[in-house]
C-alpha cells in the first residue's frame, strides 16, 4: 500500500518528534524567563517581555521561521566572515527548533504567568511563617501548584506546537511532511502519503491528550473536582 | 542600511499581496462562520447521533496540521481519476479554490468548538424564562439563546480570526501570491531581509492591529453590559477602555 516507504515516513516521525520536543524545551525556558520578567518589579524587563509576547503573537509562525532562518544565516555569516572563519551553513534543525521555541515561548509566557498568579499569596506567606526557607517554599509550595495550573495551557500549546512542526519542512528540514512529499513524488500517490502522515499526527495528538490528561489528574489529586477544571 | 528605492519599488507588489491575503481571509471567515453555527449546535446537542459526528470532525481537523490538510486537498485529491474526470476538477485544480476550501474546513472546526462552548454555558434560566413568557422555540433561539452565545463566544472568536489571518500565509506554499509569497520572492531576488520579510511583517502587524481593534469595538458594542463604567451617568462618562471579558 505504501510501496515500501513506510519505514522512511516513520523515520521522519522521529525527526518531527525530536523537533517538537527540543522546541518545547526551548519554549519552556523562554516561557519561564518571560513569565518571570512580566511579574518582575523592573519596568524595563516588563516592557521587554510585553513587546516579545505582543510582536510574536501578531505575526504568522511561518514568517518568523523564515526571518530567523534566513536572517540568522546572514547575521551569522557577517559575523564569521568578519572573524575570518569563512562561510557557515545554518543547520535547519537548529533554525527550526530555535524559531519554534522562541515563538511558543511567547505563548508559554502567558501560560506560566497565569499559573503563578493563580497561586494565592497566602500559600507562600504561610510557608515562610512556619519557618520554611525560600528554596523550600519554591520547591514544595509554589512549583507543584504552578504545574497544576499550567498543565491545561501547556497541553494546548504542545498540541499547537506539534502541528506547527510541519512548517519546518518549508525551510528544508527532512521531517515527516518532507518525507511524505518525497514519497508522493516517487509514487505519484500524494493522497496516500499526506493522508498517512495526517493519521500519524492525529495519533500523536491523541496520545498527548491522554498522557497529559493523566498527568493533570495526578497533579490535581487532592483538589476538588470542581476546582480542578 | 535599508534600500528605500527597493521598498518603494516593491510596495505595489506587497499591496497586491495584501489584497490576496484579505480576500482569502474574508472568504474563508464567512464560509467558516456559516458552517460553524450548525456544527456547533450539533456539537452541543444532547443527541449522540448529532454530537459525536460533529466531535469527530472537529477532532480530526484540530488534530492535524493545516499544512497537511492543504496538501491533501491540493496535491492529494488529483491522485484519483474519479476526481480528475468529475465536474469539480476545474475548481480543484485551482490553488485559490483549494486554499479557500482548506482554510474554511479548518476554521469551521475551531469556530464550532468556540461556539459549542458558548452554547453549553448558556444559563438554563434564560431559556426557561423566555419559554415561560410564551416565546416560541424559534423566538427563543433567535432572540435569547443565540445573542447570548454569540456574546460569550466573541472574544475567542476574535482570536480565531487573527489566527486564520496568520494561517493564510500557508497559501504561499501552493503558489498563491499573498503577502508572505511576495516577501519570499523579494528575498529570493535580492537576498535582503528588511525589504522582504521585514516589510511582510509590517503588513501582518498592521492587519493584526486592525483585526484586534475591530473586535475590541465589537466587544465594546456587544458586551457593554459587562463594562462597569458603561453604567456611569453621562455627566461623569469618560473615555472607556476595553470591556471586561466574560
Amino acid at each position: 500500500m505504501f510501496h515500501g516507504y513506510l519505514p522512511m515516513i516513520l523515520d521522519g516521525l522521529r525527526i518531527t518528534l525530536s523537533v517538537a520536543l527540543v522546541s518545547l524545551a526551548v519554549a519552556s525556558v523562554f516561557g519561564l524567563m518571560g513569565a518571570t520578567a512580566k511579574l518582575s518589579a523592573s519596568p524595563v524587563l516588563r516592557a521587554v517581555a510585553g513587546t516579545y509576547t505582543t510582536v510574536i503573537r501578531a505575526l504568522p509562525d511561518l514568517l518568523l521561521m523564515l526571518i530567523v532562518f534566513y536572517g540568522g544565516q546572514i547575521l551569522l555569516n557577517r559575523f564569521t566572515t568578519a572573524q575570518g572563519w569563512g562561510y557557515v551553513d545554518v543547520n535547519a534543525f537548529a533554525a527550526g527548533t530555535i524559531t519554534l521555541g522562541f515563538v511558543f515561548g511567547a505563548y508559554l509566557t502567558e501560560t506560566f504567568r497565569g499559573a503563578i498568579l493563580a497561586i494565592p499569596r497566602g500559600q507562600a506567606e504561610a510557608g515562610h511563617a512556619i519557618g520554611l526557607t525560600r528554596g523550600q517554599v519554591l520547591r514544595d509550595i509554589v512549583l507543584p501548584q504552578m504545574i497544576r495550573h499550567a498543565i491545561p495551557g501547556f497541553t494546548n500549546n504542545w498540541l499547537v506546537l506539534l502541528k506547527a512542526t510541519a512548517l519546518v519542512s518549508i525551510i528544508g528540514l527532512d521531517d515527516m511532511v518532507h518525507r511524505a512529499s518525497l514519497a508522493s513524488a516517487a509514487t505519484r500517490e500524494p493522497f496516500t502519503f499526506y493522508a498517512l502522515i495526517g493519521v500519524i499526527y492525529l495519533g500523536v495528538t491523541t496520545v498527548s491528550i491522554l498522557a497529559l490528561g493523566a498527568l493533570n489528574r495526578r497533579v490535581s489529586r487532592g483538589v476538588r473536582a470542581e476546582a480542578a477544571r | 542600511m535599508i534600500n528605500w528605492t527597493l521598498v518603494r519599488e516593491m510596495l505595489p507588489v506587497f499591496w497586491d499581496g495584501l489584497q490576496m491575503t484579505l480576500i482569502l481571509l474574508i472568504a474563508s471567515a464567512i464560509t467558516g462562520l456559516l458552517l460553524a453555527v450548525p456544527l456547533a449546535v450539533a456539537r452541543a446537542a444532547r443527541s449522540r447521533w448529532l454530537s459525536w459526528p460533529a466531535f469527530g470532525y472537529t477532532y480530526v481537523i484540530r488534530g492535524t496540521p493545516l499544512l497537511v490538510q492543504l496538501f491533501i486537498i491540493y496535491y492529494g485529491l488529483p491522485q484519483f481519476g474519479l476526481i480528475r474526470n468529475s465536474a469539480l476538477w476545474p475548481l480543484l485544480r485551482d490553488p485559490w479554490f483549494c486554499a479557500w476550501l482548506a482554510f474554511t474546513l479548518n476554521t469551521t472546526a475551531y469556530t464550532a468548538e468556540i461556539f459549542a462552548g458558548a452554547i453549553r454555558t448558556t444559563p438554563p434560566g434564560e431559556i426557561e424564562a423566555a419559554r415561560a413568557m410564551g416565546l416560541t422555540r424559534a423566538q427563543v433561539f433567535r432572540d435569547v439563546f443565540w445573542p447570548g452565545a454569540w456574546r460569550r463566544a466573541l472574544p475567542q472568536y476574535g482570536n480565531e480570526i487573527v489566527q486564520l489571518m496568520h494561517a493564510t500565509a500557508l497559501a504561499s506554499t501552493v503558489t498563491i501570491v499573498e503577502i508572505l509569497r511576495v516577501g519570499r520572492d523579494v528575498y529570493t531576488n535580492y537576498l535582503v531581509i528588511p525589504e522582504s520579510f521585514g516589510l511582510a511583517a509590517l503588513f501582518y502587524l498592521g492587519l493584526t492591529v486592525l483585526l484586534t481593534t475591530m473586535f475590541r469595538l465589537l466587544e465594546r458594542h456587544f458586551l457593554r453590559h459587562l463594562d462597569p463604567r458603561a453604567s456611569a451617568t453621562p455627566a461623569q462618562a469618560e473615555p472607556r477602555k476595553a470591556p471586561l471579558h466574560a
